[in-house]
C-alpha cells in the first residue's frame, strides 16, 4: 500500500516535467500566428469557450484551461483557438490533443474498458441498492400482511 | 509544551483503558478521563494558538506558518491553516465530543461507557499521530526574525472558518460512529435515539462547513464557480451524503426498530467517509490548495489507521449484527420505503462521488493510464441520481409509518405540484436560452419548496409537540434544498461571461451590465500591496457604482492572489476578477453574471438551520413524551 503511494506520487511529479516544458515549446510558435483572444463571431466563441471547458489544465489541480490562469493554459487555449480557425472540428481537436498529451487532457472521461467501472459503478449501486431495497420491502411487508 | 503533550498521551492512555469494563468505577474513570484529557487537549491547542498571537518563531510551526505582518484573525487562523495544528484541531474536537457524551450521558450507562471507550480508543491513535508524525512544537534553534507567512489564500474569514466547521462535522460522525459500535458490543437498543444529537451537529457543522467552503471558492478562486468536483471538495461530500442518509435511517430505527443492521453499518461508513477524506486531503495522495502535508509517513499512518478503524468496525459488525436481527415490518407503500429509497439514492450518490474520485488514482497505480474525472463525469453520474431522490423527497413526510396511502399522500400534495408547475412556467417565460435540465430544476424546486410549506401548515397546532418541532424542522431543510437547487440551476445554466482585454476608459458588456474600466492603482493592504481596479458600473451615461476587483501581491509569502469584486442584488451577483497587466495600462478582466447564485449558500444556510430547529427541539423537548404518533404496534 505504502508503494503505491510513493507510485502514485511519483507520477504525478514526472507528470509535471514535460507539462512545465510545454509553455517554452510554445512560447517560439504559438504568437507567430495571429489568432484573436476572442473570436468576433459569436458562434465561434461560444463554441471555443465549451471546448476550453472540456479541456483539462495540465498543471493546476482540477481546473479546465478555460479557468486557468497558467501561462500553459493559455498557450492551449491558444492552441485550440488556432486549430479552430484552421476549421478543425471540435472532435478533431479534441483527438489531437489527446494524441499530445493523452486522455488525461479530457475533462470528461473516455468511455472505453478500462474506464466502464467508472461510468457503471454509480449505476449498478443504484440497482444493487434497489435491489436490496426490494427484498427488504417484500421480506417486511410478508410480515405485517 | 511538551508537558502538556506527554500529559495529553497519558489521558489518551488513560480514555483507552477506563472505559472498556462494565463495573460502576471503571464508568467514573471512563467519564473523569474523558474530561481530563478534554481539559490537556484545551491546554495544548491553547499553547499553540498562544505561541501564534504572540509570533513565537522558535516553534517551528509557527515559523513556518506565521508571519509578524499577518493581521491576528489570521495568526489565529493560522493554527489550523497546516497540517500539524489541524489534527491538533482535529482530537480537540474528538475531545470535546468525548466530553460531550461523558457530561451527557446519553443512553444507557454502559452504552455510554462503551462509546467512551472506542472514542478513547480512536483519541489514542490520533495522538500517536500527532506525536510521531506531526508534532506542533517542535522548536528551531536558531530563532528565525520571521515567519513563512500563512498561503494568501487561505487568508480570508470564511476560510478561518471552514476547517472548524468540516472537524466538527466529520469527528462528530465518530461519535454516532462510537455509538454504534458500542451498541453492537454491548449490543444494547436505544443508541439511534442517544446518538441523535451528535449526528445532527455533525451534520450541521458538515452543511455550514462545505457551504462556506463552497463559498470561499467561489469568491476566492476567481473563476466564478461554486464547485468544482475537485477531490477535496468531494472528500467533504462524500461523509455529508452519508450522514444525510444516516440521519434518515437512523429516523426509521428509532421509531419503528427498522432498518438496524444498516443504521449501523451507515454509521462506521460516516465516519470511514471522514477518515478517507482526511486521508486524501492529508496524505498528499491528492495535491491541491488543501494538501498542505505531502508527506507520505503521515499517509501510510492515516491509511493504518483507517484500515484498523474500519476493518475492527466490519468485523464487529459481522460478529454482532446478526444477533441484533428482527427488523419491523411495514408496508411497501409507507415512510419506511421512502426512508429506505432516500438511503438508496444517497448511497449510490456518494458511490459516483467516491468513485469519481479515486478511479483515475486507482487506475493510475494500477495500469498507469492517466484520466481525469472531471464537472462533466458528475453532471452525468451524480446529478440525475440526486435529481431523482429530490423527486421523492416530498412523499416521506406525507405517508405514514408502516403503512401509508400513495393516492392520499398525491392528492394532499396537489398544490405543490401546482407551485412545480407554476415554476416550470415562468422559468420557460423568462429565462433564456430554454433548456430541459433548467425548467426541471425549477420544478423540482418549487415541488420541494410548495410541499415543505404545506407541511408546515397541515401540523400547525396539532399533534405533539416534539412531532411537530421535528416536522417543522424537517420541512425547513427539504425547502432548503430546493432553494439552494434554484441557486445551483440559476448559476449553472443561465451565467454569463465575459472576458476582454480592457484600455482605461474603455466599455464592456457582460449579461445585462455596461461597464467602464477607470484603470488601476497600487494600494498597500496590512501584509499585501494590491493592483486596485476601478470598474464604473454605469446606467446609461450615469456611474451607478464602483467596483473594486484586486490583484494581491503576499511578499511575506511571496505569493499573489486574486480578490474578486462582487455586486449582489440578492437574485443575482455581478462579479468581477482582474486578469494580468497586459502591460500599457491594459488589463484583462473577467466579469461573470450570475443569476440566482445567493441561493445556493442561503439554501444551504436553511438546510442547516433546519438541523438546528431538529436539534433545538430534541434538547428543548426531552422529556419522557413518548416519540410514536399513534401507529399501531404490530
Amino acid at each position: 500500500m505504502k508503494n503505491s503511494v510513493f507510485k502514485v506520487g511519483a507520477l504525478l511529479l514526472l507528470m509535471l516535467v514535460p507539462a512545465f516544458a510545454v509553455p517554452l515549446f510554445f512560447a517560439g510558435s504559438a504568437y507567430a500566428v495571429p489568432v484573436p483572444d476572442t473570436f468576433a463571431d459569436p458562434a465561434m466563441e461560444t463554441r471555443a469557450r465549451a471546448l476550453q471547458r472540456q479541456l483539462r489544465c495540465l498543471v493546476c489541480q482540477g481546473e479546465s484551461i478555460d479557468e486557468s490562469r497558467s501561462p500553459l493554459a493559455g498557450d492551449l487555449r491558444h492552441l485550440v483557438r488556432e486549430q479552430m480557425a484552421a476549421g478543425k472540428s471540435d472532435q478533431q481537436i479534441e483527438d489531437y490533443l489527446v494524441a499530445r498529451y493523452g486522455d488525461f487532457i479530457l475533462m470528461k472521461p473516455p468511455l472505453q474498458p478500462d474506464t466502464w467501472l467508472l461510468w457503471l459503478a454509480p449505476f449498478l449501486v443504484l440497482v444493487a441498492g434497489g435491489g436490496v431495497a426490494w427484498l427488504v420491502v417484500k421480506r417486511a411487508s410478508a410480515g405485517s400482511a | 509544551m511538551c508537558f502538556a503533550l506527554a500529559l495529553s498521551l497519558v489521558m489518551a492512555a488513560s480514555g483507552l483503558m477506563g472505559a472498556r469494563a462494565t463495573a460502576a468505577t471503571a464508568r467514573a474513570v471512563a467519564n473523569g478521563s474523558a474530561l481530563g484529557m478534554l481539559v490537556f487537549t484545551v491546554l495544548a491547542f491553547g499553547v499553540l494558538t498562544y505561541a501564534f498571537v504572540i509570533s513565537d518563531f522558535s516553534v517551528a510551526l509557527v515559523a513556518e506558518h506565521s508571519s509578524i505582518l499577518k493581521p491576528m484573525v489570521y495568526k489565529i487562523s493560522g493554527v489550523w491553516g497546516n497540517h500539524e495544528g489541524s489534527m491538533l484541531l482535529w482530537v480537540l474536537v474528538l475531545a470535546l465530543y468525548s466530553g460531550l457524551v461523558a457530561v451527557l450521558q446519553r443512553g444507557g450507562a454502559r452504552l455510554t461507557s462503551a462509546a467512551l471507550g472506542i472514542q478513547g480508543l480512536l483519541a489514542a491513535a490520533f495522538f500517536l499521530f500527532i506525536i510521531f508524525t506531526s508534532n506542533p512544537f517542535l522548536r528551531l534553534d536558531p530563532i528565525p526574525f520571521s515567519g513563512a507567512g500563512l498561503t494568501p489564500l487561505l487568508q480570508d474569514p470564511g476560510l478561518a472558518l471552514h476547517p472548524p466547521m468540516l472537524y466538527i462535522g466529520y469527528v462528530g460522525l465518530s461519535a454516532s460512529f462510537a455509538y454504534a459500535a458500542a451498541a453492537m458490543m454491548v449490543g444494547e437498543e436505544g443508541w439511534a435515539r442517544a446518538a441523535r444529537p451528535f449526528m445532527l451537529i455533525a451534520w450541521i457543522a458538515l452543511t455550514c462547513g462545505i457551504a462556506l467552503g463552497s463559498w470561499w471558492a467561489y469568491y476566492e478562486l476567481g473563476w466564478g464557480g461554486f464547485w468544482g468536483w475537485d477531490p477535496v471538495e468531494n472528500a467533504s461530500l462524500m461523509p455529508w451524503l452519508v450522514a444525510t442518509a444516516l440521519l434518515h435511517s437512523a429516523l426509521a430505527t428509532e421509531r419503528t426498530g427498522a432498518f438496524r443492521t444498516w443504521t449501523l453499518l451507515l454509521a462506521i461508513a460516516g465516519f470511514s467517509m471522514s477518515l478517507i477524506g482526511t486521508f486524501l486531503v492529508r496524505s498528499g495522495v491528492l495535491s491541491s490548495v488543501h494538501a498542505f502535508a505531502s508527506d507520505p509517513t503521515r499517509g501510510f499512518f492515516i491509511m493504518v489507521l483507517i484500515a484498523l478503524a474500519i476493518g475492527g468496525a466490519l468485523a464487529l459488525f459481522a460478529w454482532r449484527a446478526p444477533s441484533l436481527q428482527g427488523g419491523a415490518s411495514f408496508a411497501p407503500v409507507s415512510r419506511d420505503t421512502t426512508l429506505l429509497l432516500n438511503n438508496v439514492f444517497l448511497v449510490a450518490a456518494c458511490a459516483c462521488v467516491f468513485v469519481g474520485t479515486l478511479y483515475p488514482l486507482v487506475l493510475d497505480a494500477v495500469s498507469g493510464t492517466k484520466i481525469s474525472v472531471g464537472p462533466p463525469y458528475f453532471a452525468l453520474t451524480f446529478a440525475p441520481i440526486f435529481f431523482a431522490l429530490l423527486l421523492l423527497v416530498p412523499l416521506g413526510p406525507r405517508l405514514a409509518w408502516k403503512q401509508g396511502d400513495l393516492k392520499q399522500a398525491l392528492r394532499t400534495l396537489y398544490p405543490a405540484m401546482g407551485l412545480a408547475g407554476i415554476a416550470a412556467l415562468a422559468v420557460l417565460a423568462i429565462a433564456s436560452p430554454r433548456t430541459v435540465a433548467g425548467t426541471a430544476a425549477f420544478a423540482v424546486a418549487g415541488w420541494l419548496i410548495g410541499a415543505s410549506v404545506l407541511d408546515v401548515r397541515k401540523r400547525q397546532g396539532k399533534g405533539k409537540a416534539r412531532a411537530r418541532a421535528a416536522a417543522f424542522a424537517a420541512a425547513v431543510a427539504h425547502a432548503g434544498l430546493g432553494v439552494c437547487l434554484m441557486g445551483v440551476a440559476g448559476t449553472t445554466i443561465w451565467r454569463s461571461e465575459a472576458l476582454e482585454v480592457l484600455s482605461p476608459g474603455q466599455l464592456m458588456t457582460v449579461g445585462p451590465y455596461t461597464l467602464r474600466f477607470d484603470g488601476v492603482t497600487r494600494v498597500e493592504g496590512p501584509n499585501y500591496t494590491a493592483d486596485r481596479a476601478h470598474v464604473a458600473l454605469m446606467d446609461g451615461d450615469k456611474v451607478k457604482a464602483v467596483m473594486a476587483p484586486e490583484h494581491r501581491f503576499y511578499p511575506a509569502e511571496g505569493q499573489d492572489l486574486t480578490d474578486t469584486a462582487i455586486r449582489t442584488t440578492g437574485l443575482r451577483d455581478l462579479y468581477l476578477a482582474l486578469g494580468d497587466d497586459r502591460g500599457g495600462g491594459k488589463y484583462t478582466m473577467r466579469a461573470y453574471v450570475s443569476p440566482l447564485a445567493p441561493l445556493i449558500w442561503i439554501g444551504g444556510l436553511i438546510m442547516a438551520l433546519g438541523g438546528m430547529l431538529s436539534l433545538w427541539g430534541r434538547l428543548r423537548l426531552r422529556s419522557s413524551e413518548p416519540l410514536a404518533q399513534g401507529v399501531p404496534a404490530e
